[in-house]
């Protein structure tokens, strides 16, 4: 039983990175209706802009107002970075055929990927731990600890916090409205006032905002990255939106910390080998009798 | 060059500055101590920004004069194309024959012809099931996988003949696209996508993990090599081997312009079964699948068993193109069959021009080919082959060969743009 809720600890911490991820590519989803695949490495880019910003600050700033002002400066690179990739490789291509900006999305990844494997080198980039201990919440039979680091603390609170302000950004502001207007037509938005163009390049920029929080909390936790990281977490991070029901919002947070309890659960109790296996098997049960995912919109067949 | 270009530009080299300092200027490496610490790469980063201010300036100067004649130059190119596209399947054909015996024409260029030509096969085997029926499948190097695998646990448990074998494996890789083909069959667009993406994985994690089977990530090596019906090569020439039958030189250089051959017949047989299938009921529903996936219901097409079929085949294909590397690599393992296989013969499908073989065949050529010229700068060439797929999409969406032949016409037989052709809806 301890056991479990350590597992149950451990998913929901990792669960909320996918979610953050996940958001990122469910926007642009409903927005654009393309697959960004290059999401999973503008969010391996917020990892290195935290670690280079962690460097900087090192011996002179810590505590919270380093990671605050870390978070803060990896938001905004990661931001610009996600709205480059849109203007070079999506934007000259809007209204072309649906393939077309998935090719240019591959290779984008591929892009940024070598991109950063040459800027940064190909080695592992370890840091120190820089939040530290935990807090024990009981001690189960046979003496098995129930721990929450301060850092799966800092993790929840952190995402909450963030997807908060994105709640509100999403149903209360102009902005939001107008995303959620060429979400669901997009040029009779464009009729009505909406600037479409500047819509779009500010989902992308907020997706990479929060994409890069999630590069921020996975390097602390794990405290090791690569040019690499993009790659899995993506492909996860897409499925966790799959499973959510692509184009909702509360939807890619859901699937997010499903496909991190699923990843942590069966890693504990079956093989750690097939992890990815188990989170792809139930993507394709889910999609077989839910077709739209969980939280999905039924989409109407039209001739 | 007027002010507004200058100011464009200035801006745009900004933005390279911002985004370049962090990660381009600031490398982190390991200190002599241990700890990562900062390395500042400032020049590079300012090469790097006058190159995007040069490129920017160059970019809007390229547009400024292209505009004026945009509507006539697709006319006019599409004429020319049309006029010499005739020629160009015949002369490639010509050349893929002819390349062993042509004077210049040595082990390396052999080696990047099998290498080209596997690419081909895998492209034109995609284009069944992406460019005809018009499903996205982002996991087809799972088929590539299992041929290969399958090759190697046939020929090395059983003792089994290259010729046995390789029906073998296109058979079993075509049950598993028929296994795949299943659950997807309700599934439409990027949910086909991922749920194939994730099936490419799964095999992918399980041939890396089921080490009794498939001797996990350090592969199976010492797959048997193919004979020439029977005659094995062989260096010593002794009786019985292909040297020794006909009487020639006993050469290593035999069993590679053998292989050349072999792959060459493998992908002008998927050409030509694609190509004929077309014409038959079978290729009009996948195309009518492709167009409108409604409609073709209405009319009375299955459409369970043509999306079956085009995954079948497709995957079979797959299976042959696995089976033949697997006996020219002879040593296997799951690193061969990543996510970024997939990725790569997908977009040489889509640069080429989804459904056209030509297009197919020359993005094979010019995206392999192309990445073998760059062998030297080993890192930067996977960047720039990301770059020339971003580019080539940009320019032409469409891909290389955007006109398709239609598939049957009344009278002559006009090319139709790409713009016409439905890209279906998975």
């Amino acid at each position: 039983m301890a056991y479990a809720l350590q597992q149950l600890v451990n998913g929901i911490s990792l669960g909320m990175i996918y979610g953050l991820i996940a958001v990122g590519y469910t926007m642009v989803y409903g927005i654009v209706g393309m697959i960004n695949f290059a999401h999973g490495d503008v969010f391996m880019v917020g990892a290195f802009v935290s670690l280079v910003g962690l460097l900087l600050l090192a011996g002179g700033i810590d505590g919270p107002a380093a990671i605050l002002l870390v978070l803060v400066f990896a938001m905004g690179i990661t931001a610009m970075y996600g709205l480059a990739v849109e203007r070079i490789a999506y934007k000259p291509l809007r209204g072309s055929f649906r393939l077309a900006p998935l090719i240019s999305a591959i290779g984008m990844s591929i892009v940024l990927q070598n991109y950063v494997q040459l800027a940064q080198g190909a080695r592992e980039k370890p840091i120190d731990a820089i939040v530290t201990g935990s807090l024990t919440i009981f001690t189960g039979d046979a003496g098995f600890v129930v721990a929450v680091s301060w850092i799966q603390i800092l993790i929840v609170i952190t995402t909450l916090i963030v997807l908060a302000g994105f709640t509100v950004l999403v149903t209360r502001t102009p902005l939001g409205r107008a995303m959620r207007a060429v979400e669901q037509d997009r040029k009779m938005a464009g009729l009505l006032g909406v600037d479409t163009n500047r819509t779009i390049s500010l989902a992308f920029l907020i997706g990479a905002a929060l994409a890069a929080v999630a590069g921020f909390l996975f390097l602390l936790r794990y405290g090791v990255i690569n040019f690499f990281i993009g790659f899995t977490a993506g492909v996860k991070a897409f499925t966790a939106a799959v499973l959510g029901g692509i184009g909702s919002l509360p939807g890619a947070v859901l699937g997010g910390l499903l496909i991190g309890l699923i990843e942590t659960f069966w890693s504990a109790y079956f093989s750690i080998q097939y992890k990815d296996v188990a989170a792809f098997a139930i993507l394709i049960l889910v999609l077989i009798f839910l077709p739209t995912g969980l939280l999905g919109r039924q989409e109407v067949e039209k001739v | 060059m007027n002010g507004a270009a200058l100011k464009d530009a200035t801006l745009c080299a900004a933005v390279a500055a911002v985004l370049f300092v962090p990660v381009v200027g600031l490398r982190t490496a390991p200190g002599p101590t241990g700890p990562l610490r900062i390395e500042p790469h400032f020049g590079i980063v300012a090469v790097l920004v006058g190159l995007v201010l040069l490129g920017r300036l160059a970019i809007i100067a390229w547009q400024a004069r292209r505009r004026p004649t945009a509507a006539e130059t697709p006319r006019r190119v599409a004429r020319v194309m049309a006029r010499s596209g005739r020629y160009v399947a015949p002369a490639l054909l010509a050349l893929a024959v002819l390349l062993p015996f042509l004077p210049g024409t040595g082990r390396y260029e052999l080696d990047l012809g099998i290498l080209v030509l596997t690419y081909v096969m895998l492209g034109w085997g995609l284009n069944i099931v992406v460019g005809l029926a018009g499903l996205l499948d982002l996991g087809y190097v799972a088929f590539y996988a299992v041929g290969a695998y399958a090759y190697a646990l046939l020929a090395q448990e059983f003792g089994l003949s290259f010729w046995v074998c390789l029906p073998l494996s296109g058979l079993i890789a075509g049950m598993w696209g028929v296994l795949l083909g299943f659950p997807v069959l309700r599934l439409r667009g990027d949910y086909l996508a991922i749920v194939t993406l994730g099936f490419g994985e799964i095999i992918r994690i399980v041939l890396l993990n089921w080490t009794n089977l498939t001797n996990g990530p350090n592969g199976i090596g010492g797959i048997p090599r193919p004979s020439f019906f029977g005659l094995p090569f062989s260096s010593g020439g002794e009786p019985g081997s292909f040297a020794h039958f006909f009487g020639i030189e006993p050469s290593p250089v035999q069993r590679v312009i053998f292989l050349y051959y072999l792959i060459l017949a493998l992908a002008l047989l998927t050409n030509w079964v694609s190509i004929r299938l077309r014409r038959q009921p079978l290729g009009r529903a996948w195309e009518a699948l492709r167009e409108d996936e409604i409609a073709a219901r209405a009319l009375g097409i299955n459409v369970r068993n043509t999306k079956l079929t085009a995954f079948a085949l497709g995957a079979t294909f797959g299976g042959f193109a696995g089976a033949f590397f697997a006996t020219r690599q002879g040593f296997i393992s799951p690193e061969s069959f990543t996510f970024s296989e997939s990725a790569i013969i997908l977009a040489i499908v889509v640069l080429g021009g989804l459904g056209s073989q030509l297009g197919i065949a020359i993005s094979a050529l010019v995206m392999i080919g192309g990445f073998e010229l760059f062998r030297g700068l080993d890192e930067w060439r996977m960047l720039v082959f990301g770059m020339a797929m971003v580019v080539i999409m940009v320019v032409k969406p469409r891909g290389l060969v955007g006109d398709r032949t239609p598939t049957i016409a009344l009278g002559t037989r006009k090319a139709i743009g790409g713009g016409l052709v439905g890209q279906g809806q998975g």
